[in-house]
């Protein structure tokens, strides 16, 4: 099971790690683990579980281009992020990590703290009996998925995605 | 069919004609990063890609602006380090602590132009298009690869068309234009896509970069002014030579009859007024008289949105032979080395320390809340940036207002939030 963690719309990058506390202002990068939403929701680095799932509205992610905000949503194994729109440069950088990002609105079908049933390969979920089936990503961004990120999918296959192999 | 800037651009990048909605991999003419996240994409490129080399040094600029000069022990070993590595390296171009903030360092120094493909370590990387280039920011792991490769994959966006008609009146300016469009079209409104600002071959280059940056604001990929120059009348008011940036528009990079534009948003500057971004959400803005009585703690003057010599000259008109009210502190960080320059060549910076200006260093400054003027829980500032995120420059419970140079001048006589109109009377 997995819990959803709701949030609003445009959720920016300094709401999940404020720019104060950047792996260039830590002593060691590894401390980053405790600051994904430090401010916004004080509760979630120290609850949160592996496979959980973000439930947002539009525009998650906008503000800045700071890596270390989905890599600190990575580094507490968030299992996916689920909102209608993601800002550009976070859904890159998102992929880039493998963190699956599934565009869809959940925010009027789930609730905030609600245990579901995911599964990530078929992109369904289940909650409270009820079956929501998540639209698929484009394929050319599903290889990178499955690569485990920009850099596997890189070495693998000395290509970018989307470029004839 | 005609193509828009950002097809054009992306043509050119990839070597074949494109259009929007193509995915296209594309080669990069000039990567900056900063000392923020370099040592995370070192890292990455050293470590994670095994890249012994980066693809071409000549190409590559390295620019320490966030946190300039260092204010931890951590931050200047993190420079020390990113020293030694330009080094190594033998990257030539490296913008150290006192020029000031990449985007307009660039433009000074002519390494961005028009026609280019410029990706950047941050997410105002979209204010090269003030000199008619296709920039965008982009993440640690995107920035190492291109630094590995020369390359990074794009889909070539779809573009918002802003037209801006007739001129500003006095006390409003280019901030009022990018804040009226964020509230137009919403925080997401060009998310995915380019927005082009046309109507405005009079405006300095450093007025460009305002709407250019905050394209970012309205979620664009890029925001490209076109090009084109009508040089103002005191060539004194010209941030750099556009004489010389208008001769170096290439022959293929133009404004296209037939262009294809998802949108256009039409915007008449004669009756456009001072706009004011209310907490915490950028497109969140009103007239500035909407805004009602809202005392001030500090007016922060600066950033790559409005840090330029021409939003100094702006705001010491203001201040001319006045002081700033009691209590209110006004900080001033020149966007750049330059334009601090050309402020103290012409007794513009004279008139801002008469006023009681504190001046800080050139750089990002308190924009990311890490330094040189961080906000107190409680506290309210006039900030000429682009960005009043909670928390954005410092205490979560400090609130910012964004809004021009010249309403950051009107406010600092005052202590409130001001209409320039009514300190210019």
């Amino acid at each position: 099971m997995a819990r959803v963690w709701m949030f609003g719309p445009n959720v920016n990058t300094d709401q999940i790690v404020p720019g104060r506390y950047a792996p260039y202002m830590l002593k060691d990068e590894a401390e980053l683990r405790k600051y994904p939403f430090v401010e916004a929701r004080p509760e979630f680095a120290a609850t949160v579980q592996p496979g959980d799932l973000l439930v947002a509205g539009p525009n998650f992610g906008c503000g800045s281009s700071r890596e270390y905000a989905p890599l600190a949503l990575r580094m507490v194994g968030v299992g996916a992020i689920i909102a209608p729109l993601f800002a550009r440069i976070f859904y890159r950088n998102a992929l880039n990590l493998g963190i699956p990002c599934f565009e869809a609105d959940l925010t009027g079908v789930l609730r905030d703290g609600q245990q579901v049933e995911f599964d990530l390969a078929s992109g369904r979920l289940i909650a409270d009996g009820q079956n929501i089936q998540l639209p698929p990503p484009p394929a050319f961004l599903q290889e990178v998925w499955a690569a485990g990120g920009i850099v596997p999918f890189y070495k693998q296959h000395g290509r970018f995605p989307g470029q004839n192999a | 069919m005609g193509q828009t800037l950002a097809e054009q651009i992306l043509s050119h990048a990839a070597g074949k004609p494109v259009q929007a909605g193509e995915n296209v991999v594309v080669n990069v003419d000039l990567a900056m990063m900063h000392d923020s996240i370099s040592p995370s994409i070192i890292k990455v490129l050293h470590g994670e890609l095994g890249a012994e080399r980066v693809w071409n040094p000549e190409r590559i600029a390295v620019v320490v602006d966030h946190v300039a000069p260092a204010a931890t022990i951590q931050n200047a070993e993190h420079q020390a380090n990113l020293r030694r590595w330009v080094r190594e390296q033998g990257i030539t171009h490296l913008y150290d602590v006192g020029r000031g903030i990449s985007h307009p360092v660039l433009v000074e120094e002519n390494m961005a132009r028009p026609g280019m493909l410029i990706i950047g370590s941050d997410s105002h990387s979209t204010g090269y298009g003030s000199v008619g280039a296709f920039g965008t920011g982009m993440g640690t792991t995107d920035m190492a690869l291109a630094l590995a490769t020369g390359q990074t994959w794009l889909r070539v966006p779809e573009t918002v068309r802003v037209q801006a008609q007739g001129r500003f009146q006095p006390g409003v300016s280019a901030k009022d234009l990018g804040l009226r469009v964020a509230r137009e079209i919403g925080a997401d409104g060009a998310t995915y896509q380019s927005v082009e600002w046309h109507g405005l071959a009079f405006l300095p280059t450093g007025d460009r970069m305002t709407l250019a940056t905050l394209s970012i604001e309205v979620g664009a990929k890029a925001g490209i002014v076109p090009p084109v120059f009508e040089l103002p009348a005191n060539a004194e008011l010209a941030p750099i030579d556009q004489a010389a940036l208008a001769n170096s528009v290439p022959e293929w990079l133009r404004v296209e009859e037939g262009a294809h534009y998802t949108r256009t948003v039409d915007i008449d500057l004669s009756t456009l007024t001072p706009q004011i971004s209310v907490p915490h959400y950028v497109d969140n803005v009103v007239d500035l008289p909407d805004v009602g009585r809202v005392a001030v703690d500090v007016v922060y003057l600066g950033t790559c949105t409005n840090g330029h010599y021409t939003d100094m000259a702006a705001a010491a008109r203001i201040l001319q032979g006045k002081r700033v009210a009691k209590g209110v502190r006004l900080i001033v960080v020149p966007a750049t080395s330059e334009a601090l320059r050309r402020a103290t060549e012409d007794g513009t910076l004279a008139t801002l320390l008469a006023a009681g200006a504190a001046l800080g260093t050139p750089g990002c400054g308190a924009c990311i809340g890490r330094h040189m003027g961080v906000l107190a829980p409680g506290e309210v500032c006039l900030f000429t940036g682009n960005r009043n995120f909670r928390g954005r420059m410092g205490s979560p419970q400090a609130n910012i207002y964004l809004g021009s140079p010249e309403v950051a001048a009107a406010t600092a006589l005052t202590g409130y939030i001001t209409h320039p109109s009514e300190v210019l009377a």
